[in-house]
């Protein structure tokens, strides 16, 4: 144990080792070497013992171990070094040393450029301000007369750039397909098995409160009157505030609470997956084929059958309220589905 | 920022409130705490919306900032099992059992 302890002193420093091991891959071959000693040392002592059976003898086999491992070791470390100038070490300490110092000078530069760009933009309501060119002033100045909707915001995100919103709209049914496809499971044993896993699964997690009164309650005061609300919210988008997107989402988070208090089971008789890709498809196809005929109509100069009707009516806006509709649903179904993805991982 | 001297300080206090959320966020060692903060963050947001007479938007953020995207961010907490909750605590001592 003797010889062991001067091999430990033998040893490279801690600090060097430490080095040698952030240059990477000479740590496995010197750990190697380090191992091997107190592996081989025993072994071979006993055989010298076996052999010649004095003590002479095996103090000199010892010696010769002593002197054949640290300089084994010795070498290696020598090598290491020549691998690694010192050079390059010293840059390596004095880059860990800088490395939070730069960091921080890096983040606080970031940060003062940022602000001088921020202080550069122009004032907030300017009339001087890029953002209120012609188009701007078009949009205020003639877009109840061409749109038909009080609320300018509906008759721009649905009227004048409306193809933006289609885009917008499917983009959330891709991701919402996208990921469906790839939690999808074919084979009808596997589908079965891990069913079952997931009900036990959610008994174990209690993924869903059983009962909570308290939950129950409030989602039963609080669901309907969410519901209306988003509905309200989604028909008067081209009257006031509001639009598809803002009344999808109530509709979405009212959904999703009801799903959380009374479970998906119950949520399942209203809405499966087919469900999802039914209306969805349904609405973004319809929003299409809408756009596509006042397009058409609008580019060839054409009469169109959609008027624009007594604004400050509920019917009116010509396509502003149906595409709402189908915004909205879009919205809906996709938030529920969201959260049910995240949940369950799929239908 | 248009408005009367109240609305004024009133809209300050809330920009204020708006960088105290922000920086705590980053700050929380809890998650659950971080995403708190984020909801009121967003709430706090959508009521500078309405004073930046933009009523659409602030429907929109406080129904999918402070709404829909804090559930999804709960929910996923649950599922790689950050949340502190009891669940989780009975769990870590069937563990030991173990």
């Amino acid at each position: 144990m003797i010889d062991l302890d001067k091999e430990k002193a033998a040893r490279p420093s801690l600090k060097e080792r430490f080095h040698t091991w952030m240059e990477g891959e000479q740590d496995m071959y010197l750990g190697e070497l380090e191992m091997k000693p107190p592996k081989n040392a025993p072994g071979q002592t006993d055989e010298t013992v076996q052999e010649t059976a004095q003590k002479a003898a095996e103090n000199a086999s010892r010696e010769k171990l002593r002197q054949q491992i640290p300089e084994g070791i010795l070498n290696t470390v020598e090598s290491t070094d020549r691998l690694v100038p010192t050079g390059r070490r010293l840059l390596k300490v004095a880059f860990d040393k800088a490395y939070p110092v730069l960091a921080t000078v890096m983040c606080i530069a970031i940060v003062a450029l940022l602000l001088v760009t921020v202080s550069w933009m122009p004032p907030f309501g300017s009339a001087d301000n890029p953002a209120s060119n012609e188009v701007a002033q078009r949009y205020i100045e003639q877009g109840l007369e061409e749109t038909g909707a009080v609320n300018i915001v509906s008759g721009m995100i649905l009227d004048y750039r409306a193809f933006d919103t289609l885009g917008e709209s499917n983009v959330l049914f891709i991701a919402t397909i996208v990921v469906m496809i790839l939690m999808r499971i074919d084979s009808k044993e596997e589908k079965e098995k891990l069913s079952a896993e997931e009900a036990a699964y959610t008994h174990k997690k209690t993924l869903e409160p059983e009962h909570d009164t308290i939950l129950r309650t409030v989602a039963f005061l609080l669901v309907p009157m969410l519901l209306i609300f988003g509905i309200y919210i989604i028909l008067c988008g081209h009257l006031g505030p509001g639009g598809g997107f803002s009344g999808g989402a109530v509709i979405g988070a009212s959904l999703i609470l009801y799903a959380n208090a009374y479970g998906f089971q119950r949520m399942e008789k209203l809405f499966t997956a087919k469900t999802y890709k039914v209306v969805s498809f349904c609405a973004l196809g319809f929003y299409a084929l809408a756009k596509s005929y006042s397009f058409f109509t609008g580019a060839n100069e054409l009469e169109s059958i959609i008027s624009t009707g007594t604004p400050g009516r509920i019917l009116s806006a010509g396509l502003i309220l149906p595409l709402n509709i189908c915004v909205g649903l879009v919205v809906a179904c996709t938030m529920y589905s969201f959260y049910v993805l995240f949940r369950k991982g799929g239908y | 920022m248009r408005g009367d001297g109240i609305v004024t300080i009133f809209q300050y206090l809330l920009l204020g409130f708006l960088v105290i959320c922000a920086i705590s966020v980053t700050f929380s060692r809890n998650l659950l705490n971080s995403i708190i903060i984020y909801m009121s963050y967003s709430l706090i947001m959508s009521i500078l919306w309405v004073c930046l007479e933009s009523p659409d938007l602030a429907i929109t953020e406080a129904a999918v900032g402070a709404g829909v995207t804090s559930i999804l961010f709960f929910v996923a907490l649950k599922r790689i099992n950050a949340v502190n909750g009891e669940s989780d605590e009975k769990e870590k001592k069937e563990d030991d059992h173990d």
